[in-house]
């Protein structure tokens, strides 16, 4: 059955890191544990080594007292210990019974058996009461649906102790609420289940057993019931956090006159699917618009058409009263558009340049730092550490690759570059998604300083709870819609929740 | 500027970028031995033999430059589409066209006094590579073509083209060769051997080398300069590294790509002076081996960097000189050469691979796998 898990004084270094030092731990079966701690703590690479990706410089792991020696997943699989991934590793041509089966497949080398796959779903689907079609690809299913697949996969190979890696980071509330009754199901079945998070109310409404990391060592566990946030984060950082930036009460800045205004959005895509269809919306001077969403229903697009990476197939965009007429990336940064983009690893830097590069990038032709076409190093250098004092990185060496700075950090200095031109529209796409606690913090300051200096801004988050801290007004969107627009002081994340699976409002399904 | 933490990165991508080629070009060197000593010769005869010619006189080395100049310029185009991402495979039909261009204009005003001519001339095949370059380099950028296989393509309509054109319409009368007329006079390229520098070098009467190893080198010198600082090369960089990136900061990715094959072609194309001006002075159907093609090679054992670039021509140039030595002198055939140049890509290609990796690791460790 499952086993009883230690590991003994584990460690493991990188060149330079010390990632994971000397933890000792112990896992019972049947309970949930809630493993947190900022981005960087470690918590991923010891389950790494639990989970046989990695192997440990020094210390042991025992199951069930006997020592063992974890050479990979397979070994891992074999000991009964599974892992769903951050990112789904699903085949998206392979059907649901396919990917469930695939690397354990019945049948012989030359015929799967697809009737014994097929089986395996339902009677998955049975146990755990979730409707999933075996047949369907996995690229045709919602984020949840994968989830549930990759979960059943992990179970489908003997899995008994189950690590969760960030599971809840696309997820809507509801999938979220679906997810939590599986796993409080599965420990009661008598598996263990560790979720490693930096979503603190995830682990308070959650977790028998809350252990906290921080640089690489174990700073403390406690009992779920003595757990609470301002605890949590301080074990967390090594100091005080503010959880919620008091976005300014009664001192709040009265929003200005109206900055943007969306009027009947439309985008077609081929074959008649309407991502945005009739959307309106608008944002004053000094305000901050939330957008809440189910990912998928139109923020992206929305996101990118306000930016001008797409053009829209109707309606009408106005900034200050005025078309923007058809906008390219290139026009909207001179109109004072700037954006913070969801994807800022992919999208918002050039990774692999160095941080004076990347705080040039999209300005690379202002007259301040170019001299008949060639860039002046001295002036750029100038400039690069200008920017990177204002945001605080002051560990950071103008020199170095965007790749080598941690999330939290990558996007200080997106935000650096795109808020040190003043711009009079932010479009932040997820700001803080794998953001660490203190990151969330200092980031979160800056775009409530930049609204009280006059900036609008479409902040679009799958944070409820950040979206409801920050913003003035929070507005939903359903199916490429606006479907109700609230005051932030005036709604709940339960209120939202129901408007964006369209529980509530039109639900033209 | 000289902070040790700047000085110790630039320590290290130095380090970085002369090893991985260093230690192929032993392994080559190696590999190469042991066929040698297969064939039943001896590899410390043989293998020094390449060297030698080289390294021997002024007049040697200045030879090796000379087989070294095509090179530079058909690497440098190669390194100059890859830092915007993309594969120029269509060196060879650039060149062609740069040629053919350089040899008709000059054909054409035969008439032209020599400080007009040699511009003319010069622009000419820059302009020639250029269009054959913006070819491929507009169908990726509007339709999203690939542009290996166009410029691939490309190759073989240039030679096609060029062998037509010198054929029906330029071909020296009453002459089996394809070859064009002689071209003007103030159109030609006048080796050093020829003036005082020759003199003062002691470089024998027939030696070839001449002006556009100067060209070949102040054009490595502006590529580093626009790769180094230039907006453009900011540009080229931040499309080839993150095109989505370049988007987003409003860097048009299909103008840029468009630029970066013109440049490439022409930088190619400009190959043709050396051919042309210098050489021949004429255009000849179906001349080149493959200069076009090697400096892919040239590019990859250069990595990419113009300064590499003129290091890597330089070796190409030793081991193309040191072929006749061999083939004269030993038993061995002279293909063992190009069985050299093989070796010592495979081991480049396989040891930057290895590196990259390497490196790519090392990075993601540091950032605490979070």
């Amino acid at each position: 059955m499952t086993p009883r898990v230690r590991l003994e004084g584990l460690s493991r270094s990188f060149p330079g890191v010390k990632a994971v030092r000397d933890v000792t731990l112990e896992f019972e079966p049947g309970r949930l544990y809630a493993l947190v701690g900022e981005n960087g703590a470690g918590k991923t690479t010891l389950m790494r080594l639990l989970y046989g990706m990695l192997r440990p410089d020094g210390g042991r792991i025992l199951l069930d007292d006997e020592p063992v020696r974890l050479r990979s997943s397979q070994d891992a699989l074999a000991a009964g210990l599974g892992m769903v991934h951050q990112h789904f590793m699903l085949v998206d041509t392979l059907t649901v019974a396919e990917n469930l089966v695939l690397g354990v497949e019945p049948g012989s080398p030359l015929r799967l058996d697809h009737e014994a796959a097929r089986e395996a779903v339902r009677e998955a689907s049975k146990r755990f009461a979730i409707e999933i079609d075996p047949d369907l690809p996995a690229g045709e299913l919602s984020v949840g649906q994968a989830q549930m697949v990759e979960i059943l996969k992990v179970l489908h190979r003997g899995a008994e102790f189950l690590i969760f890696d960030e599971p809840t980071g696309v997820l809507s509330p509801q999938e979220a609420a679906f997810l939590f009754d599986m796993l409080r199901r599965l420990t009661g079945e008598g598996k263990t289940v560790v979720l490693i998070t930096h979503k603190l109310d995830e682990v308070l409404a959650l977790a028998d057993t809350v252990d906290v990391m921080r640089r690489g060592a174990h700073v403390g566990r406690l009992e779920g019931d003595q757990a609470d946030a301002a605890r949590l984060a301080r074990m967390m950082v090594g100091r005080e956090v503010l959880l919620r930036v008091d976005r300014g009460g009664a001192e709040r800045p009265v929003p200005g006159a109206p900055l943007l205004q969306v009027r009947g959005l439309e985008l077609e895509r081929r074959g008649g699917r309407r991502p945005l269809h009739g959307l309106e919306f608008e944002i004053r001077e000094r305000e901050i618009l939330g957008l809440a969403g189910v990912e998928g229903n139109g923020q992206r697009e929305l996101a990118a058409l306000l930016t001008g990476l797409e053009r829209p197939d109707g309606g009408e965009i106005l900034l200050g009263g005025e078309p923007v007429g058809d906008l390219d990336p290139k026009q909207a940064r001179r109109l004072g558009i700037r954006h913070v983009p969801e994807d800022r690893q992919k999208s918002g830097l050039v990774l692999a340049m160095n941080l004076r590069e990347n705080l040039i990038l999209g300005e690379e032709d202002d007259p301040a730092i170019v001299t008949a076409g060639f860039h002046s190093a001295t002036r750029i250098d100038a400039l690069a550490r200008r920017r990177i004092e204002s945001i605080d990185l002051r560990m950071a060496d103008p020199g170095q690759a965007a790749a080598e700075l941690s999330g939290g950090n990558q996007q200080k200095l997106i935000l650096a570059r795109e808020l040190a031109a003043e711009p009079r529209l932010l479009v932040a796409a997820q700001p803080t998604r794998g953001v660490d606690v203190g990151a969330i913090e200092a980031i979160h300051r800056e775009l409530l300083a930049m609204r009280d200096r006059g900036l609008g801004m479409l902040l679009i988050s799958s944070e409820l709870g950040e979206l409801l801290s920050l913003s003035d007004r929070v507005a939903v969107i359903y199916k490429g819609r606006i479907v109700a627009i609230f005051d932030a002081d005036a709604v709940d994340e339960e209120e939202l929740g129901l408007w964006m699976t369209g529980a509530k409002g039109s639900g033209d399904a | 500027m000289l902070e040790p933490r700047a000085l110790r990165r630039f320590a290290i991508t130095l380090w970085e970028s002369i090893w991985p080629p260093g230690l192929a070009l032993a392994l080559g060197l190696i590999a190469g031995a042991a066929i040698v000593a297969a064939i039943g010769e001896n590899p410390l005869v043989v293998l020094p033999m390449i060297f030698e010619p080289g390294l021997a006189s002024v007049d040697g080395f200045a030879r090796v430059l000379y087989d070294a100049t095509p090179l530079i310029f058909t690497g440098l185009a190669v390194a100059y589409a890859f830092r915007a991402g993309l594969f120029n495979i269509g060196g060879e039909g650039q060149l062609y066209m740069g040629a053919f261009c350089a040899a008709a204009v000059a054909l054409a005003l035969p008439g032209m006094p020599r400080f007009l001519a040699l511009p003319l001339a010069v622009g000419a095949a820059a302009a020639g590579g250029a269009i054959w370059g913006s070819i491929p380099g507009y169908l990726k950028a509007r339709f999203g073509v690939h542009e290996v296989i166009n410029t691939i393509m490309m190759n073989f309509l240039a030679v096609g083209l060029t062998g037509y054109m010198v054929d029906r319409f330029l071909k020296e009368p009453e002459q089996m060769i394809p070859h064009t007329r002689v071209i003007a006079e103030s159109y030609h390229l006048i080796p050093f051997a020829k003036g005082p520098l020759g003199a003062w070098l002691g470089l024998d009467r027939a030696n070839p080398l001449g002006a556009s190893l100067i060209l070949a080198l102040l054009a490595a010198l502006v590529v580093h300069l626009v790769f180094k600082r230039g907006v453009e090369g900011y540009r080229l960089g931040a499309v080839g590294l993150s095109p989505d990136a370049a988007r987003y900061a409003g860097i048009s990715v299909r103008s840029v790509t468009l630029r970066a094959m013109a440049v490439s072609g022409a930088l190619a194309g400009l190959a043709g002076v050396h051919e042309v001006l210098l050489y021949r002075h004429r255009f000849l159907d179906n001349f080149s081996s493959g200069l076009g093609f090697l400096g892919i090679a040239v590019a990859l054992m250069g990595k990419n960097h113009p300064g590499g670039i003129v290091f890597s021509a330089l070796l190409f140039g030793f081991l193309n000189t040191g072929a006749l030595e061999i083939d004269i002198f030993t038993e061995v055939p002279r293909e063992l050469v190009m069985v050299l140049q093989a070796l010592i890509i495979l081991f480049v290609v396989s040891i930057t691979e290895l590196a990259g990796r390497r490196r790519r690791r090392r990075v993601a460790e540091r950032r605490g796998q979070a």
